[in-house]
């Protein structure tokens, strides 16, 4: 077997840790998208000048520092190491998984705002007319039409993460990159290892491309053969 | 003042025991990095944006896989690639060109503009290319009707609007560089992240040294989005269709 398969062999075990903190992440920074979405369209007092300072500082800081800020960072007080969190934030995983949850929430609660905007006055007043309020409103109406508008930049997110958790290899986890890293290091073999990651991260990312293409396509049936929205350069970090 | 500023102070201030000066020029770095980066995307994003509008194939096809392989990969790997990769190529021509001896490597700070660059170019050729087609068919038609030439149809009628039109679009372009750019630590390269992780290490305080760090950022990634939004405003004054 030549180096590019030993090299492929040797990185192959990175795929799930790199699909995990992804999977990980993205689930849970979801969750937090649309808590922070809501909690910003509610214009309560305290709390959506809060959401939207998060999010101010989520977006305009690199995601490398916070990861630090999580691993290196929490753990000099002794109140940490004290709680009962700490058996998880002594791991460099779930530093990674808390870095990048964090950090997507703050990207995606745009998104999800954005898509929530979007949805027609119409529609909502419709609704409403039709006697629907508060969370049948929510899950019925603005939901769906929000999540089918909000997927295009959804899609371009989440392969905006799976880039990010190589972030990861920063705080000592080997995941693909770390693993690249690895083997560069001691075999100087540069650019067939370069390739070798290169050829796993578009594989995994061309798969999500066609999953969400595909999920666009079934959301919205009136629109099928729809051009495909370009990446939506805002969400980058 | 409270206990805690004045022990900050000590710490991040300019006297004796602060590390003021240390964090500023590394933020310096981390612009002048970022800056360089930018500068080298901008040119590569506009080859490829030319490549992938022009009638020529092989132009076109070499431009879109440039795009998509670099938004599909990590940018740490690029930075890796251009590192590594880099003293690999500096090492073979300096022994087998000049027969010398040894390893070479290349300096941190070119190595990482040069990924930096590269990984931006691929977003920017979108931007110039989102940028090209809102420019009217009807205004080349005319430069050309008028007896303009390719180049100075380029520069007369092309260009003073592309770039208008793709300012949005390279504001955010750059706020990736800034934010980028801090992945070039793992090369050695002293630039923010990489001071306020010196700092916390050897002060034992990485909370305060990464905050500050965050903070320094943040106030980069600000100032630059008021300046490109202060730049959109004049340049689409003339449009009449300023925001």
């Amino acid at each position: 077997m030549g180096f590019l398969g030993e090299t492929f062999l040797a990185i192959l075990p990175g795929v799930p840790t790199t699909l995990v903190l992804m999977a990980l992440s993205v689930a849970a920074g979801f969750v937090l998208a649309v808590l922070f979405a809501l909690a910003r369209l509610s214009g309560l007092p305290v709390i959506a000048p809060a959401v939207r300072l998060y999010v101010f500082v989520f977006r305009g800081t690199p995601l490398a520092i916070q990861m630090f800020l999580i691993y290196f960072g929490l753990a000099q007080f002794p109140e940490v190491r004290a709680s009962a969190l700490w058996p998880y934030l002594r791991e460099p995983f779930w530093c990674a998984v808390l870095a990048l949850t964090l950090n997507t929430a703050a990207y995606g609660s745009e998104i999800v705002r954005g898509g929530i905007l979007s949805v027609p006055r119409g529609e909502v007043e419709a609704a409403r007319a039709a006697g629907m309020s508060g969370g049948l409103l929510l899950r019925r109406i603005v939901g769906p039409i929000a999540l089918r508008n909000a997927l295009p930049a959804y899609g371009n997110e989440l392969i905006l993460m799976v880039k990010a958790t190589s972030l990861a290899s920063m705080v000592t986890l080997l995941e693909v990159t770390g693993l690249a890293a690895r083997i560069i290091s001691t075999t100087y073999r540069v650019f067939e290892t370069f390739a070798v990651a290169a050829v796993i991260y578009l594989a995994i990312n061309g798969a999500l491309a066609w999953l969400v293409a595909r999920a666009e396509r079934r959301l919205s049936p009136e629109r099928s053969g729809a051009a495909r929205t370009g990446p939506d350069l805002g969400l980058a970090r | 003042m409270p206990e805690w500023l004045v022990s900050y102070w000590a710490l991040m201030g300019f006297g004796p025991t602060g590390w003021g000066v240390q964090m500023l020029r590394a933020a310096a770095m981390t612009v002048a990095v970022s800056a360089s980066g930018f500068a080298l995307g901008a040119v590569l994003g506009g080859l490829a944006a030319w490549g992938r509008l022009s009638a020529s194939r092989v132009g076109a096809a070499v431009a879109a896989t440039y795009t998509t392989v670099i938004r599909g990969i990590p940018e740490l790997l690029v930075i890796y690639l251009v590192f590594f990769g880099g003293a690999a190529v500096l090492g073979w021509i300096w022994r087998s060109v000049w027969a010398g001896e040894g390893f070479v490597s290349l300096p941190a700070f070119i190595a990482g503009f040069i990924a930096v660059g590269i990984c931006n170019g691929a977003y920017q050729a979108e931007v110039f290319r989102g940028a090209f087609r809102t420019i009217a068919r009807g205004e080349i038609e005319a430069g050309r009707a008028a007896g303009m030439g390719q180049l100075l149809l380029a520069r007369r009628v092309i260009l003073p609007q592309l770039l208008r039109f793709a300012l949005p679009g390279l504001g955010n372009c750059w706020q990736l560089c800034l934010k980028e750019s801090a992945l070039i630590s793992v090369t050695g390269l002293v630039e923010l992240l990489r001071q306020s992780f010196i700092g916390g290490r050897s002060t034992r305080n990485f909370f305060a040294f990464l905050l500050t760090g965050a903070a320094l950022y943040l106030v980069i990634t600000t100032v630059s989005s008021a300046l490109f939004a202060l730049a959109e405003r004049r340049a689409l004054r003339s449009l009449g269709r300023a925001p």
